[in-house]
Parts: structure tokens; C-alpha cells; sequence
């Protein structure tokens, strides 16, 4: 199974070739969408990559939790429910949602993924393989 | 102006690669707007070529039965300029192709030589967009006999590429 170090250097790889930021611009704490600029289309293009970098099957929606943020029983106001946080969690172990869940405006979500988060999903999904 | 950015495949083997010829002429209108008295080919149509000889190629590993859109330029690295009189070849490989879409890797020659690379994601329209048709199926067949590609189309067992018959009947 690989490293901690040997999947973080792959997943550096995947969003340099994706996003076209410079090495260095990939740091844990960045956030893919706020500090790497990638839009919607660019996880299409991400998840392409990590598949064939790691092996792996990421179904849609896995990464980024698309179905519930547009699920109107999980939104009222433009915020997460107390239930929508909660699926959330189910949904994404990898990712840290406690600043989220403090002011859950559903349109600051997209920019709270970081290579951290990222990081931990591959893990995860590589030690369920293995 | 018609949308035709390749003018024939040299090569179309099935959910692997196409290979598609773009001679350009010195009659086409684009040529002299893009930069006056100086007519080059503009690199974007040269994507648009690439994009489209991968596009069917896509289309047709899906039985053209996904709505197939370009999504992303992931990489484009041009190394020359084209002009009236030029051949260009597209080849278009499928990288990888899944539900959601395919990632391609195109290139352009000009004869031996290496005149543009890049990198396509495309993606599938699925969800939320069932009612919308963006090409007849009759539109397909029509682009994909003119373009030779069951002349020289192979399936993916070697086999002569037929046409899709649910195209021919719809």
C-alpha cells in the first residue's frame, strides 16, 4: 500500500496536471477551490486522474457531495440543515466540517475541500481496497 | 460557414483512437479574420478539430447514445503556425473513458512534424438534462458518412465498423 508521503506527491500531481498551479501552490491546508481556482468541470478532470494515478473507482458524487447540496430538504435559506450537516458527515469522514457547521451557507461549501481532505478520501479508499 | 473543423478520418478504431485530416485552404473566411493579410490557422480551430475527431470517437464507443460535450482544455501546447496549403493530421487517443465522461490526448503533424499537443476532458450530459437534444441522431450518421468514418472505422475486435443501426431507424 503506499505511503502517506507517495500518495500526497500523486495527488500533487493530478491537480498540477489539472489546474495548472504551480507545485508549490499545493499545499495540505489549500483549498481546492479557493486557493488551486477549480471550477465544477475541473473535478470531472480530478477524479479522471486520481482513478488512474491510484487504481481506484471513485463513483460520482463520492468526492463532492453534489446530490445533497441540491437536495431542498437538506437547505432552508440558502443554509445546511442540522439533517444536511449530519449526511454530510456520513458522507464525507475524510473532510473536516466543524467551521462549516458553525455557519453552513450551502454556496461557501465548495470551497471548503482541501489537498488535506483529499488526501485522506484516497487513503480511505485505498485502505477499503486493500 | 458550416461547423466541419476536420475533413476526413484516415483512421477510426473503435474506444481507442482516431486519426482525422484538416487541409486548409486559403478560401475559408476564418482565415482572413483572424489576423488581416496574414492568414494562419487559429490554434483554438485547431482544437476545435482535435475536439471534434475525439468527440465521435467518444460518441461512438457510447453507441452515440451519451450527449458528449467538451468540458476542459486541460493542456494545449502549440509549436508552430499554419497556413493556407498545410495538411494537418489529428490524432485523438482515448485516455480514459467512464460514466461521466473521457479524458482525451491530442495531437497535431504537419507531416513528421510535431505541431500541437493537448489534453480534452469530456463530459456526458445526463441528469437534469434528458430533454434536451443537442444533435439528431440522423445528424450523427450524416457527420460520420461524410466524414469516411465507416470506410475506414474499425470495432473494437478488428471487425469492419458498422453503422449503429438505432441511428439509421431513429
Amino acid at each position: 500500500m503506499a505511503t502517506q508521503e507517495e500518495v500526497y506527491e500523486k495527488i500533487k500531481e493530478s491537480l498540477v496536471d489539472a489546474l495548472g498551479v504551480d507545485e508549490d501552490e499545493v499545499t495540505p491546508e489549500a483549498t481546492l477551490v479557493g486557493d488551486l481556482g477549480a471550477e465544477s468541470i475541473d473535478f470531472l478532470d480530478i477524479v479522471f486522474r486520481l482513478e488512474k494515478a491510484f487504481k481506484i473507482s471513485i463513483p460520482r458524487g463520492e468526492l463532492f457531495p453534489e446530490d445533497i447540496l441540491t437536495n431542498a430538504e437538506y437547505i432552508k435559506d440558502g443554509k445546511m440543515t442540522e439533517a444536511g450537516v449530519a449526511e454530510l458527515r456520513r458522507r464525507m469522514p475524510f473532510a473536516n466540517l466543524d467551521g462549516f457547521e458553525k455557519n453552513p451557507v450551502v454556496q461557501d461549501f465548495g470551497n471548503l475541500l482541501t489537498v488535506a481532505d483529499m488526501c485522506r478520501f484516497v487513503e480511505s479508499k485505498l485502505g477499503a481496497a486493500g | 460557414m458550416r461547423w466541419y473543423w476536420i475533413d476526413r478520418f484516415i483512421e477510426f478504431e473503435s474506444g481507442r483512437r482516431a486519426r482525422a485530416v484538416k487541409a486548409i485552404s486559403l478560401a475559408e473566411e476564418h482565415l482572413h479574420d483572424h489576423f488581416a493579410d496574414y492568414p494562419t490557422m487559429p490554434a483554438a480551430l485547431v482544437i476545435e478539430g482535435i475536439a471534434q475527431t475525439g468527440g465521435l470517437l467518444v460518441c461512438e464507443f457510447g453507441q452515440f447514445t451519451e450527449k458528449v460535450v467538451l468540458a476542459k482544455i486541460a493542456k494545449a501546447r502549440f509549436y508552430a503556425e499554419a497556413v493556407p496549403g498545410d495538411v494537418l493530421v489529428y490524432t485523438a487517443e482515448i485516455e480514459y473513458v467512464k460514466k461521466d465522461g473521457a479524458m482525451v490526448i491530442g495531437t497535431a503533424h504537419r507531416g513528421d512534424e510535431l505541431f500541437a499537443e493537448m489534453e480534452l476532458v469530456f463530459a456526458h450530459l445526463s441528469e437534469g438534462h434528458e430533454s434536451r437534444t443537442l444533435f439528431e441522431p440522423k445528424t450523427f450518421l450524416k457527420m460520420m458518412r461524410m466524414l469516411g468514418a465507416f470506410e475506414v472505422g474499425r470495432a473494437a475486435d478488428g471487425s469492419r465498423l458498422l453503422e449503429p443501426i438505432h441511428l439509421a431507424d431513429a
